[in-house]
């Protein structure tokens, strides 16, 4: 008889079903992983269990805790098992915790709720599991502010929250989304290691197969509503019953295939590149500190050629993308674009930024929700002297359409009529209409689901197969970048600390942070 | 538009407010009674079938005054909302584009100066240089909705310009000027609709005050606020004289507030997405 | 926070003195001598020319300024045209009115809508929240000195509650304070509603947020989440209006002075502008901004007290 059993769970949210006949099971000391894309419930089937569902939600089956029925007690003994007995770990650490409260008051906040301790014993408790997540005393007292800490600092704080009273299950929905590689790592370490020490249950909540691969004892795979396979995670990953799992496992691993050979000629060249910022004054006189974002970057791309560029959050990826896109300034350096240079101090002239476009990371923010994707698509033009216009500019806009895979009528509509994976393939088209001829794809599969993300990676191989594109490739994600590129760049604080081969630098990488961050990626094996 | 009259606040709060529109419009060409006259004999009279209002002290029929004395309050406030958008929104617009730089600096600390300074406190100023007007009354409100609008539209512009749509554009080669026009504004006009449906019945009532006070229209424009200023010491034995300018106030305030608050909850997104 | 202190401190420097400049400006380009004013239309160049240069009107703009700016300084105010006394002798009484008021009403509209909004947003959806937003939807939209026309018809002279106006003055302070408490309490009640619905509305929307959700994932009770991290969060929106406000219910105050007849410094501010009697408007529009940035300062401290993200920042 295990700790947590769901029979036949129901759940509809007004009139939209959103979780069918969910059964699982948890066990004291073992992790249950439960896998889906966006949209397959499997947040809301977590939710179930310590009953915060949102308004209008209306919920049938069972949900066997600790031998009570979780659906049919009422609030005020749930809020009793809430944090006592179930904690929870959630995806967004910067939202998670009041802005407006001590560290130390939010995690012994858990304590005195239950009434499990008076204040100064609740505040040593605080004290000593903060010291179990990994924040000792001397960096961090309990009088710090949330906002003092960093996103994985943050998260931390979150799991010593869920775990001030020693839960029998801990529940963590998505918990290292929103972290980076090698925090993540750290962060599914400590679960581990907690779920070992305290011998509790932990349902974990994931995307992504690669993170829980690992550390799961069985797994669940959902889809739209629906628990499609489980079973111990070797018996699962071994013989991938249904069709589903083959499809997700294969989309998790997806090598797209790429025909196109880099040429000799450099399309870009980027040689001593130096972009400061100036933060906010820290006394009133003096002069305001400056923070080197780009640091004495160089490096050039050959046409035909793909080029990673990897690093973790604040490293400066983004701060050197606008620099070579000629929307910030730069202080110090050269860029050399089809072997016409613009030095510090001069603006990028037309002729040259027509060469370049870029794809952004987010399908929803990246088109003006007021325009129709005709007028979305043709904005570039406003690059070139003579752009088309008319029915000319029309079927310019619907050539660039087909050849993402969009359809020609699609140009009439308004960008919210489609999905995440179509804006993206819009977002392409739009790069792709002045025929440049290198594209910068800025985190541009990141928000994708894995089947998405293959369909698009496909879509870019095919792309540079055709048209002969370059493209720099920057990315948080490993495996991705290991699939669409030749040449890899790894930076950290301003800096390119490697540069090598794709295969080379994967295999054998020289830099230890480029080995550090190779070990923490999670790695899914190609069938066991 | 559809959508918005399918809100009950929207569709009554409509009802409410076009009374009044149509009634300062109606006044241009007809009224019951003509207001310039005086008509000593028919004085103080309460409601009744002949004058369904009544008539003031000079026995002029109040309906036909609260008709002409609703084209100054909304021609007042028409025009002050148009002084603050016309000039706030340029303002808070070429701020967000120019973010940090030394005109959005004056522009927030000249905003933060107005923001010292009541619409009463720049009434008394104006007034006290130029003489209490109709005109004057517009000037001073008008000044004070500058930095509202511009506040508003530089805090909402500000986040979009942190959007990759805007970022595109910029790929595209365009400039502040024109991304500004073609991306912020389109993208803040629900936000300067709700406000300036708001900012228009907070210039009815600031004009209504400033005609009470004497700052002002002056005799002998009719105006809402002057009525109820001759109304207070005759209040004891004539309410009605007190009773319909101010009922006209409340009305046309409250229409224009409902269609406000419900335009803010259709245009507001998290409270779509909440479904 | 000692920096950030400092730095709003500096802040309000700069604003009384551009509020200074922008009100001694407005004031110079009006047409006409106050010396003639004072003296008449008979008196004789001479004497205008005395007098002129007595007052210190004879000498440069920037002097003038700094004459008017340093005499403020010292708390002194200048001597009105008209009456021939100190400004300051006449504003002394007059104050001590109309900020009170504008106090009073400050503290009622607070404790007002603070229960009010809380209600409201706690029991969202049910016949409490339409109550309280129909009922303020009317309040913001009575204008105050109407309301107060009404008020002092039923309460003061049908049921003589209390006086229809007047100030007995401060000697017996609980008469001053029953004296203020229609005028503040008409004040308050349209503020009370615009407050009463920010609080609602800033509640509502931390309700929202990550955190509340965490909270509730501890075990808190809906009521407990509500009163231990969404109260104190929903606190910044709601310490703005209070400080617009305030400026507000100054500006509301020298108006409902009107209609009660209280001797604040609305009646002579108004006197004033009909007699053209120039230096006390100045003065007294001054020291009525100067409260009001006064107000924004305390309002901007407070929020740095409340929310420790602000302490940091500069």
């Amino acid at each position: 008889m295990g700790l947590l059993q769901i029979k036949n769970l129901n759940l509809s949210i007004g009139d939209t079903q959103i979780l069918q006949d969910i059964s699982l099971q948890a066990e004291a000391g073992k992790i249950v992983a439960i896998i889906g894309e966006s949209g397959s419930g499997k947040s809301m089937t977590a939710y179930c269990v310590n009953r915060l569902l949102p308004r209008g939600a209306n919920v049938s089956g069972q949900v066997m805790f600790d031998g009570q029925d979780m659906l049919q007690l009422p609030e005020p003994a749930l809020c009793d098992i809430r944090g006592a007995d179930i904690g929870m770990v959630f995806q967004e650490p910067m939202t998670a915790l009041n802005p407006v409260q001590t560290i130390g008051a939010q995690v012994a906040e858990t304590v005195l709720i239950h009434g499990a301790a008076q204040k100064s014993e609740a505040l040593k408790i605080a004290r000593e599991t903060l010291n179990r997540v990994g924040l000792p005393a001397a960096e961090f007292p309990l009088s710090r502010y949330p906002h003092e800490l960093s996103g994985g600092q943050r998260q931390r704080v979150v799991i010593a929250m869920a775990i001030a009273l020693r839960p029998k299950l801990l529940i963590a929905d998505e918990p290292t989304t929103a972290l980076d590689v090698t925090t993540q790592a750290q962060i599914l370490g400590l679960l581990k290691k907690l779920v070992v020490e305290d011998g509790m249950a932990l349902l974990l909540i994931s995307h992504d197969l690669g993170v829980v691969a690992d550390i799961a004892d069985t797994i669940a795979i959902m889809r739209r509503g629906k628990v499609v396979e489980s079973g111990p995670v070797k018996q699962v990953f071994a013989e991938m019953n249904h069709p589903y799992t083959r499809a997700l496992f294969k989309a998790s691993n997806h090598v797209p295939d790429r025909a196109a050979k880099a040429q000799e000629t450099p399309i870009l060249q980027v040689s001593g590149l130096v972009r400061d910022y100036i933060l906010p004054r820290k006394s009133l006189f003096g002069a305001p500190p400056k923070l080197r974002a780009v640091n004495d970057v160089g490096f050039s791309i050959k046409r035909g050629e793909s080029l990673g560029l990897v690093g973790e959050s604040g490293c400066g990826k983004s701060t050197l993308t606008r620099a070579i896109l000629g929307l910030d300034a730069v202080q110090a350096g050269r860029i050399e674009i089809d072997g016409r240079a613009v030095t510090a101090g001069e603006k990028v002239p037309r002729e040259l930024r027509r060469k370049m476009q870029v794809v952004f990371q987010d399908p929803y923010g990246s088109f003006n929700p007021r325009h129709k994707v005709m007028r979305l698509v043709a904005e570039p033009f406003h690059l070139l002297d003579n752009a088309p216009t008319g029915s000319a500019r029309h079927q310019a806009v619907e050539k660039a359409l087909t050849e993402v895979g969009m359809l020609a009528a699609d140009a009439d509509k308004y960008i919210h009529e489609f999905s995440g994976g179509q804006r993206q393939r819009i977002a392409i088209a739009r790069a792709l209409i002045i025929k440049p001829e290198l594209i910068i794809l800025d985190e541009a599969v990141s928000a994708l689901d894995v089947s998405i993300r293959a369909q698009i990676l496909d879509l870019l191989a095919g792309l540079s197969d055709r048209l002969g594109l370059s493209y720099l490739f920057i990315s948080h994600d490993l495996s991705v970048v290991r699939a669409i590129t030749d040449r890899v760049m790894v930076m950290k604080s301003g800096k390119i600390i490697e540069t090598g081969d794709t295969e080379t630098v994967f295999t054998a990488p020289q830099h230890p942070y480029t080995k550090a961050l190779i070990a923490a990626a999670p790695v899914l094996e190609k069938t066991p | 538009m559809k959508r918005a009259f399918s809100m009950p606040g929207f569709a009554i709060g409509f009802c409410m407010a076009i009374v009044f529109v149509a009634a300062a419009l109606l006044s241009f060409f007809w009224t019951p009674y003509a207001t310039d006259g005086v008509d000593i004999v028919n004085k103080l009279r309460p409601p009744a079938a002949g004058n369904w209002f009544g008539t003031d002290q000079y026995g002029r029929d109040i309906l036909s005054m609260l008709m002409v004395g609703a084209r100054t309050s909304i021609a007042v406030a028409v025009v002050a909302v148009g002084i603050g958008m016309g000039l706030g929104v340029p303002l808070g617009l070429a701020a967000a584009a120019q973010k940090g730089s030394l005109i959005d600096e004056i522009l927030m600390r000249g905003n933060d100066l107005v923001f010292a300074f009541p619409a009463l406190l720049i009434a008394i100023l104006i007034t006290a240089v130029f003489g209490p007007s109709a005109v004057n009354a517009i000037i001073a409100i008008g000044i004070f909705n500058i930095p509202v609008f511009a506040r508003l539209s530089r805090g909402a512009a500000l986040s979009l310009w942190t959007r990759d749509f805007v970022l595109s554009a910029r790929v595209a080669g365009k400039g502040a000027l024109r991304i500004s026009v073609e991306h912020i504004l389109p993208n803040i006009t629900n936000l300067l609709i709700v406000q300036g449906t708001i900012q228009f019945s907070l210039g009815i009532l600031a004009e209504a005050a400033l005609s009470y006070i004497g700052l002002g229209a002056q005799p002998p424009m009719p105006s809402w606020g002057r009525m109820l200023a001759d109304s207070q010491t005759m209040i004891s034995f004539a309410p009605h004289l007190a009773l319909f300018p101010g009922a006209a106030i409340v009305l046309t305030v409250l229409g224009l507030n409902l269609m406000g608050d419900a335009l803010r909850d259709l245009f507001d997104p998290k409270i779509n997405r909440e479904r | 926070m000692l920096i950030f202190t400092l730095k709003r401190l500096l802040s309000l420097g700069l604003s009384l003195i551009a509020a200074s400049v922008v009100i001694f400006v407005v004031v110079e380009i009006i047409p006409g001598d106050p010396a003639r004013l004072m003296l008449g239309i008979n008196a004789t160049q001479d004497a205008v020319d005395a007098l002129r240069s007595q007052m210190g009107l004879d000498q440069g703009l920037l002097a003038r300024y700094w004459l008017w700016v340093s005499g403020m300084l010292q708390g002194d105010f200048g001597i009105s045209y008209t009456y021939r006394v100190p400004v300051v002798e006449m504003v002394q009484g007059r104050v001590w009115v109309s900020l009170p008021l504008a106090l009073y009403a400050l503290l009622l509209s607070t404790v007002i809508a603070f229960p009010i909004g809380i209600i409201a947003a706690a029991k969202r959806g049910s016949w409490a929240d339409w109550l309280v937003m129909g009922g303020t939807q009317l309040g913001v939209a009575i204008p105050n000195f109407w309301f107060a026309m009404i008020m002092v018809n039923i309460f003061a002279l049908k049921y003589q509650w209390f006086s229809p106006g007047g100030f007995p003055g401060w000697d017996d302070p609980a008469l001053a304070v029953k004296a203020l408490t229609l005028p503040a309490f008409v004040l308050a009640l349209p503020q009370a509603s615009i407050l009463a619905r920010v609080m609602r509305s800033a509640l509502l929307d931390t309700l929202s947020e990550d955190f509340m959700r965490t909270a509730r994932a501890k075990g808190r009770t809906a009521k407990g989440a509500m009163v231990h991290h969404a109260l104190r969060n929903a606190m910044i929106p709601v310490l703005t209006i209070i400080g617009l406000q305030f400026s507000f219910l100054l500006a509301g105050a020298i108006i409902i002075e009107k209609v009660f007849f209280l001797p604040g410094l609305g009646s002579m501010i108004f006197t004033a502008i009909t007699q053209r009697d120039l230096i006390v408007v100045e003065s007294v529009v001054m020291l009525l901004v100067f409260a009001v940035i006064l107000v924004t300062f305390l309002v901007d401290i407070t929020y740095a007290l409340v929310d420790p993200r602000l302490r940091r920042r500069p």
